[in-house]
Formats: C-alpha cells, sequence, structure tokens
C-alpha cells in the first residue's frame, strides 16, 4: 500500500531508506564517540592519569572503526539524491544544495584532515594538542549533522522559499537563508539526535566494558571499570536528555505535522477530552481503524500537552482538513473518491514506542549499573546477569536511532517535501526497475558485509584488550616519528 | 547568463581539478602496491604514505558534488541519473578502497591483510577508470530528452572508443603521477623501483595521450567549437607530462610530482572548457542543458559565493599544513610502519 514493492518508486524509496538506515548506524556511533574520546583525552590532558590515556586509544580505534564506514556509506547518500532522485534534484536543488555544499566545506573537510592529523600523531604533539586534533574532528561531525538536518528539516516543514519557474522547471526557489538556518524543526531535530548519538557511545562503551570485565583479564580491571562507569554516566544522563528534547519535538510535531503525530499514537477517530494514552493496539491500516486497545486515561493530555485535559486530533479528521488544503493540487494518490494523506500508521505506531521505550530501558540498566558499582559498594563483577545486560544492550540504542527515522521519515507520506512535493513525483525518469533492483542488491550486500566487518573487529579489539599494543608495539604508530618507535 | 553562473561553473571546475590532482595520485599510490612492492610489509608501508590524507583529498570530490548540486542542480541531476551504473561502480569501488585503510589495520593474519590490500588496489584501478569513462562519454553527448533524462541511453554511449581510451589514459596518469608521489615520501630502493618504472610509463602515456587528443578531435565538437583554446589546453597536458618525464630522468621527484599531477587538472580544464557555456551534451537536436537554465537562482549563489569566500581560504590553509606535518621520509624496514 505505501509503495515499497517492486516499483520504480517503491525500489528507489527503498534503496533511500536501505541505504540511510546503514549510514546512520554508524553516523550516530561516530559523533557520539568523537565527542566521549575528546572528553577521555582532555581528562587526560590534565590529570595526566594515565588510564584515560589508554581509554582514548582503545575507544579511539573503535571510533576509527566506525568512522571509515560512516564515510563510505556517506559516499553514496550524496550522490544518490542525483542518481535516483532527479526530479527531486531539480525541484529542490535552490535550496537543498547549499546546505550540503556546507557541510562538505565546513564540517567534512574539519572532520577529515584532523582526523588523519589524530590517528598518526599520538607521539608527536603534547597531550593538549593531541586532544585538540579529536576537537576538531568531534566538532566536524556536529557540524555537519547541522546542516545536513537544516536539509532534512527543510523537507519536514519548508521555511524561506516561494515557487517559482527557473530554466523552464517549477521549482522551489530560496528567498531567505537565514529562515532555513533558522527553522524551528532543525533547532529541535539537532539536540535530540545529538544527545542521542551521544548516548549510543555511552551504552557502547559501557556494554563493551561489561564484556571486558566478565572476561576477567589480568591487568585490565581497572581500565574496564573506568570505562563501564563513564559509559553508564554518558548513557543515564544521556536517555535523560533525550527524553527531554524528544518531548520538545513532539511539540513542533504536534503543530507542523498533526498527521504524522496522530499516526505515532494511532489515533483515528478524535480522542475523547481528555484524551486517554494508548499503550498498545491492532491497527487496521486499510480499514483506517484501531482496535484491541490498552488504555490509560488522561495520560495522552498529559503527554501532549502537559496538563490534563484537551483531545488529541485523529488521523480521519485531519485527513478531511488535508483533502481540503491539498486535495485539490492532486497530491497523494488516489483513493476511492478521496484522497490518501494516511501515513503507514503501524509502523509509526510502533516505531514511536519502540523509540520511547528504549530511552527508558537504558534509564533502568545504566542506573542500576551505576547503583553496584558505586564507590563503597562496587559489587558489580558479582552481578554477571547485569554485566551481561549491559553487554546485550549495545543494540539497543542503534534500534532507537532507527525507529526515530522511521518515525520522521515515513510519517512525512505521501509528501519528499512537505506540502509541495511528493514521493512519486520525485524519483528520476531515467530509473529503471533493473537498474533499481541492481543497487538495491548491491549496496544491501557490500553494507552488509562492511557492516558485519566492522562488528568483528570491534570485537577482535576488545579480545585483544587495552594493552594490547603494549605487547605488540604494532597498532597506531605514527609511521613518520622517530620517536615512535623508541620505546 | 550571469557573471555568477559562471563564476560557479569555474569554480566546480576548480574543485575537480583539485580533486584529480589530488585523489589522482591517491589512486596511482594504491596501484603501486601491487606493482612495485616486494612483500606486504612494502605494500603496508605504501598504504600508509596517504593513510593521514586520503580522506581529506576524497572530500574534494564530496565538496565538488555538493557544489554542484548547489549551483547548477540541473546539471547534478541529469549527469548522475544518467550515469546511474557507472557512478555505481565509482562509489563500490571507492568505498572498498576507503575502508581498507582502516580494516587492513585490524585484519590479524596476513591473508587477512592481503584481503583488504587486494581491494584496496582494484578500488584505486577502477574508480579513476569509471570516472574518466564518465566524463568522456559525456563530453560526446547523449540522447537527452527536453527535461533533461537520458531515458534512452544505450551502451555504446557510455563505452565507446574515447571512453574507454580515455579511461585508461586516465588510470595510466594517476599511476604515474601516485609513483611520482611515492618518490618524494618512500626511502631507499622503493623510491627507485617507482622511479624505474615510470621510465617505462611515460612513453606509454604519451602515446594514450596523442591516442585521446585524436579520438577527442573526431568525437567531440571542442576542435569545431573552441579550436584555439582547446589545442593550447591539450597541448598543456603534453607539456605537464613531458615535465613529469623530464623530472623522471634528471631525477628531480618535485618536478614529476608537480607535472602529471597538473596534467590530470588539465584534463578537466580541457573538459570543462569545450562543454562551456553546455553543461550536459544531448545528441538530440535542442535538447542541449546551458548553463544559463540549469543554474540556480542569483539569490543561492550569492549566498554561496559569501560562503565559498570564506571558507575556502581556511579549508586551503588547515588542509595544505596538514600536509606539511607527514614529511619525513617512509622506511618500510621499520618496524613500525607494520600496523
Ligand atoms: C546527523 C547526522 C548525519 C546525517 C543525518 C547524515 N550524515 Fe552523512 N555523515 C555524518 C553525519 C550525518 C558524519 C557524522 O559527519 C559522518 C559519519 C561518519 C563520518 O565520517 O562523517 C558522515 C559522513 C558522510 C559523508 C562522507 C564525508 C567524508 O568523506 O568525510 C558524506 C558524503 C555524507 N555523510 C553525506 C550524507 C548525506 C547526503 C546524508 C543525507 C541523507 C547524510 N550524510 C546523512
Ligand atoms: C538528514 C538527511 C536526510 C535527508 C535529506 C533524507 C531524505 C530522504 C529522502 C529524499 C527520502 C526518499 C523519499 C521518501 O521515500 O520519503 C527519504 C526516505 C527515507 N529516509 Fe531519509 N533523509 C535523511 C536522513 C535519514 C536518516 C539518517 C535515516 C535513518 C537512519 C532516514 C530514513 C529514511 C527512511 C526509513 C526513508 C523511507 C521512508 C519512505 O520511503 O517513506 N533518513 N529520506
Ligand atoms: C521518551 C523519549 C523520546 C521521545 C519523546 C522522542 C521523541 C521523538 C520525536 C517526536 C521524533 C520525531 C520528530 C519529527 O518527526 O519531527 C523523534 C525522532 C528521533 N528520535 Fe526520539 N524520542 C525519544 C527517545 C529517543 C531515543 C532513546 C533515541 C535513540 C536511541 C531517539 C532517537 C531519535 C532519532 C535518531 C530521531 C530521528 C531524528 C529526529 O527527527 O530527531 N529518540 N524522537
Amino acid at each position: 500500500m505505501y509503495g515499497l514493492g517492486l516499483t520504480i518508486v517503491g525500489l528507489a524509496r527503498f534503496q533511500f531508506a536501505m541505504t540511510t538506515v546503514f549510514h546512520f548506524f554508524f553516523v550516530p556511533f561516530s559523533i557520539g564517540m568523537g565527542f566521549v574520546v575528546a572528553i577521555m583525552e582532555t581528562i587526560y590532558a590534565v590529570k595526566k592519569d594515565e588510564v584515560y590515556r589508554t581509554m582514548a586509544k582503545f575507544w579511539g580505534k573503535i571510533f576509527l572503526l566506525s568512522f571509515a564506514v560512516g564515510i563510505v556509506t556517506g559516499l553514496i547518500q550524496e550522490f544518490q539524491f542525483g542518481m535516483n532522485w532527479s526530479e527531486y534534484s531539480r525541484f529542490m536543488g535552490d535550496v537543498f544544495g547549499a546546505p550540503l555544499a556546507i557541510e562538505a566545506l565546513l564540517a567534512f573537510f574539519i572532520e577529515s584532515v584532523f582526523i588523519g592529523i589524530w590517528m598518526f600523531t599520538w607521539d608527536r604533539f603534547t597531550p593538549g594538542w593531541h586532544a585538540f586534533m579529536i576537537w576538531m574532528t568531534s566538532i566536524g561531525t556536529m557540524l555537519s549533522a547541522i546542516w545536513i538536518l537544516a536539509a532534512n528539516s527543510f523537507m519536514q516543514h519548508p521555511t524561506g522559499f516561494t515557487i517559482a519557474v527557473m530554466g523552464g522547471h517549477t521549482r522551489i526557489k530560496l528567498t531567505s537563508f537565514g529562515d532555513v538556518v533558522a527553522n524551528p524543526q532543525l533547532w529541535r531535530v539537532f539536540p535530540h539526535l545529538i544527545i542521542a548519538a551521544i548516548m549510543t557511545a555511552g551504552v557502547v562503551i559501557a556494554g563493551m566494558s561489561a564484556y571486558g570485565l566478565l572476561r576477567k583479564k589480568k591487568g585490565e580491571n581497572h581500565f574496564f571499570k573506568t570505562s563501564l562507569r563513564y559509559g553508564l554516566w554518558v548513557g543515564l544522563v544521556g536517555a535523560l536528555l533525550t527524553i527531554v528534547a524528544g518531548d520538545f519535538q513532539t511539540q513542533q510535531m504536534l503543530k507542523d505535522q498533526p498527521m504524522k503525530f496522530a499516526a505515532t499514537e494511532g489515533i483515528y477517530k478524535t480522542t475523547k477530552d481528555p484524551a486517554p494514552w494508548t499503550v498498545i493496539e491492532t491497527i487496521d491500516a486499510k480499514g483506517h481503524k484501531a482496535s484491541h486497545q490498552v488504555e490509560i486515561p488522561k495520560v495522552l493530555s498529559l503527554l501532549t500537552y502537559h496538563k490534563t485535559s484537551g483531545s488529541v486530533k485523529g488521523m480521519n479528521e485531519i485527513n478531511k482538513e488535508l483533502n481540503n488544503e491539498y486535495g485539490n493540487k492532486k497530491f497523494g494518490t488516489q483513493m476511492g473518491s478521496e484522497l490518501d494523506f494516511y501515513p503507514p500508521a503501524k509502523t509509526l505506531f510502533w516505531s514511536f514506542r519502540i523509540m520511547t521505550a528504549i530511552a527508558f530501558i537504558i534509564l533502568i540498566f545504566d542506573f542500576l549499573g551505576l547503583l553496584f558499582s558505586r564507590k563503597n559498594k562496587d559489587t558489580i563483577e558479582n552481578k554477571r546477569w547485569l554485566l551481561h545486560l549491559l553487554g546485550i544492550g549495545i543494540w539497543v540504542p542503534f534500534i532507537g536511532n532507527s525507529a526515530g527515522w522511521f518515525v520522521t521519515e515515513f510519517g512525512r507520506y505521501p509528501w519528499i517535501v512537505y506540502g509541495l512535493f511528493t514521493i512519486s513525483q520525485a524519483v528520476s525518469p531515467s530509473s529503471t526497475i533493473g537498474s533499481l533492483l541492481f543497487s538495491n542488491i548491491l549496496y544491501f550486500v557490500l553494507f552488509a558485509f562492511l557492516g558485519g566487518v566492522m562488528v568483528w573487529y570491534s570485537r577482535q579489539t576488545l579480545h585483544q584488550g587495552p594493552y594490547f599494543e603494549e605487547k605488540d608495539s604494532k597498532q597506531n604508530v605514527d609511521p613518520f616519528a622517530k620517536e615512535a618507535f623508541g620505546k | 547568463m550571469t557573471t555568477l553562473q559562471i563564476l560557479w561553473f569555474c569554480i566546480i571546475g576548480l574543485l575537480f581539478a583539485i580533486f584529480v590532482f589530488l585523489e589522482g595520485f591517491d589512486f596511482g599510490v594504491g596501484m603501486a602496491t601491487r606493482l612495485i612492492a616486494k612483500d606486504q610489509d612494502e605494500q603496508i608501508a605504501i598504504q600508509s604514505s596517504i593513510g593521514p590524507h586520503w580522506d581529506g583529498n576524497e572530500t574534494w570530490l564530496v565538496t565538488a558534488g555538493g557544489a554542484m548540486f548547489a549551483s547548477i542542480p540541473m546539471w547534478y541531476a541529469s549527469l548522475f541519473s544518467a550515469y546511474y551504473y557507472l557512478l555505481m561502480l565509482v562509489l563500490v569501488a571507492l568505498i572498498i578502497r576507503g575502508v581498507s585503510f582502516e580494516f587492513t589495520k585490524h585484519a590479524e593474519s596476513k591473508s587477512g591483510k592481503n584481503f583488504w590490500l587486494w581491494l584496496f588496489f582494484l578500488g584505486s584501478a577502477l574508480a579513476p577508470f569509471f570516472l574518466v569513462m564518465m566524463l568522456t562519454s559525456m563530453i560526446q553527448g547523449i540522447p537527452l530528452n527536453a527535461n533533461g533524462d537520458a531515458t534512452g541511453l544505450g551502451f555504446f554511449d557510455v563505452v565507446n572508443w574515447l571512453s574507454i581510451v580515455g579511461g585508461i589514459a586516465g588510470v595510466c596518469l594517476s599511476l604515474v603521477h601516485g609513483l611520482n608521489f611515492l618518490r618524494l615520501r618512500m626511502s631507499g630502493s622503493l623510491a627507485d623501483r617507482a622511479r624505474n618504472m615510470n621510465k617505462v610509463l611515460y612513453p606509454i602515456l604519451f602515446v594514450g595521450e596523442v591516442l585521446f587528443a585524436l579520438l577527442v578531435i573526431f568525437q567531440t565538437d571542442f576542435f569545431t567549437k573552441k579550436l584555439v583554446s582547446s589545442l593550447i589546453i591539450t597541448i598543456l597536458i603534453v607539456l605537464f607530462s613531458l615535465l613529469g618525464y623530464y623530472g623522471v630522468l634528471k631525477d628531480r621527484a618535485g618536478w614529476s610530482f608537480v607535472g602529471s599531477g597538473l596534467s590530470l587538472s588539465a584534463v578537466i580544464v580541457l573538459i570543462f572548457n569545450g562543454m562551456f557555456p553546455r553543461v550536459m551534451i544531448s545528441t538530440i537536436k535542442g535538447n542541449d542543458i546551458l548553463l544559463k537554465n540549469a543554474a540556480n537562482s542569483q539569490y543561492t549563489l550569492t549566498v554561496m559565493t559569501i560562503v565559498a569566500c570564506i571558507l575556502v581560504p581556511i579549508v586551503l590553509i588547515y588542509f595544505i599544513w596538514s600536509y606539511t606535518l607527514f614529511t619525513k621520509k617512509i622506511n618500510p624496514k621499520d618496524n613500525a610502519v607494520k600496523y
């Protein structure tokens, strides 16, 4: 129904979703890891505590792995707009290109140049200066997030433009660059996403350290204990802040895209006042109905409006409103006598629940971890179940990140640029099923392989442990500095 | 056509020219791992010579693509959607070589390292081949409809004499350039081997360049539409290569490196000069995509110009500075080079 099948649009959408999900598997991890490694190295530079240097080096290796795969999966994204979505590129070029080019000039250069320096100069600079290099990289990753999100936010909530005919094509024409950058959507997405990224890194560090502790290798206890607590703190604070930032986003969504909001709550018929919150339900997307609900009275009003009254509009009513607003402009796919503005409600409903549940799961686990590893009562090593849970928990934030994007992107249906351009208008006229099938399969196989290798090598790095290179003196030594091999 | 439109056409050309200069030797260095190294240690030493730089170099391509989208989106849309398969192959080649840097370090066994080194080699050889193939096919014109879509693109529009010879010449020039880079960066016998190999490669390259020039004359309208400028640039390409050859014979690695880099850049200049004021050439009459129709609004171009004027100089400063950090010659015998 929502066109992810064997049609040109369906395949192009599948490819976009697949490749961005792959890209965004590594992106938040890179953003978060860059940041936490920078802090570790700064602590080392200030306190001169050797364990923080070891931490920065060890987690830095994992960071580099993720970064490498992040870069190559991003490369495809950049060209994909032209390859698969040429009509979109023509339509959006006046707005979209600028953030993308600025991202490259401002962010990608900082990232790529300073990471190159950082990798190879552990023994060349003073700790402070070396930490500066990773700070630059980290700032670069965050700047890059701002600019690409500026483009994405425009697609969710267009600002600062008119529609004009340029060069024979009807296109969006930028009228205020300031408005694109000041888009309220952007400044609500950005904190949520960056904090979620940092939280992701914290959870992974905690989880890998938990495995490290379980292995009980001699001499590594202090390292993994310090890393564990560090990761747990980052995860705990991150989860709290993600929830706060997510709440801001919910407010924005309610204002700009009520349809998306109704879908994430699975509401077809406008609710009573005060609105009950549906924990779970079965959704009949074709029949536009939901049933078998488990409800908690009043809670939805509380969640959305932060008070105990107020009803929430349902999709059926919003669909009528959208028909009035856009129906005559021939947008959407024809469905009966009415145009269909219903987004894939099941996906949205469950993705949203998974994402929010994950915030609380992380909150609880990390709280327990910190509780049992506090200074005077450190019993965490005897709580093997908790360490195992933390270890498995590595995967949880990744699922959360993808679920979040599912909400954002599927909820935009049927538009690619909200209210202006639909997904089916956007696809390249020269695409064929054959070419798309070919690229889908190729990218999928390639990315699955690279992702698998990355995970495998991270695991191997953990097994080698933080003191591996001293025994072996091979890894990450600056090949250009004579001092480096005097050890 | 406005000044800003022309300016952005030139900026995109400049970005591509810088990209081929820099990534050209990256590709060449990648190919050299299988051609002049005697063992795995040497291969890894060769790979590490661009370890700190390759990502920064590739960013020029990302920037060129982004700038194209930002200033001439019709070109971006038509070119990239038309060359779907070729571009996909370019991307795959760039991906497998991109990850190989990090993964070679992590592979534990000799055969594991060998696997990634092979991908490094293959990616480095195929990326320039397909990329130049795309450009040399583009300059001959393809069947674009009025909307700018190459819906009827045939196999021989893409794969033909000019694009094959162009691709091979591009690979050869990148290899020569990479070997010149290695002469600057490696110590001892590896540098000598690089030079010896270039003694053989340059004469072959000259044959390729002449063949390429002839095919450009017959297969494109560059020499009918812009005889003087095309001729001058073609001569420059050869002159730069001669400079490189001179540097090989006289053992002046610096001259060679500048020479081979500039010949690569000059190829891009030839292409951009010949295309202007078109950005895509259509074999269907009247469907050429012209710069004046393809570019973005004056407002966006103004914004982009301001941004570029501020950022490009800053980028250049720290980009060049990063190169000055890594000037010590690499000796594969030092065990530190083994990751
Ligand atoms: C919120 C963050 C974010 C989002 C939504 C995206 N990216 Fe990304 N991207 C990054 C954050 C990032 C990053 C953190 O900056 C990366 C990941 C790892 C890295 O090396 O840089 C990166 C790498 C990266 C690269 C390689 C850069 C290089 O060579 O150094 C390209 C070309 C893109 N991305 C392009 C895109 C495009 C076209 C996207 C839209 C679909 C996109 N990214 C989504
Ligand atoms: C910030 C930069 C991003 C931009 C500009 C962007 C743009 C797009 C475009 C053009 C499409 C295809 C049209 C469509 O089907 O709606 C799309 C779909 C999609 N994107 Fe994004 N995207 C971005 C980031 C992401 C990220 C990081 C993810 C997830 C990890 C993601 C997940 C998806 C999914 C799941 C779809 C399919 C939705 C559907 O087909 O309806 N996007 N996005
Ligand atoms: C109670 C907790 C949370 C709330 C209320 C919340 C809220 C939201 C909302 C409303 C959106 C959609 C924004 C839009 O479409 O305009 C969103 C997106 C997203 N969420 Fe969450 N979220 C929560 C927890 C999390 C967690 C734990 C993660 C990560 C593991 C996460 C990661 C994301 C990501 C990556 C996106 C997509 C990008 C974006 O639009 O920001 N969220 N979140």
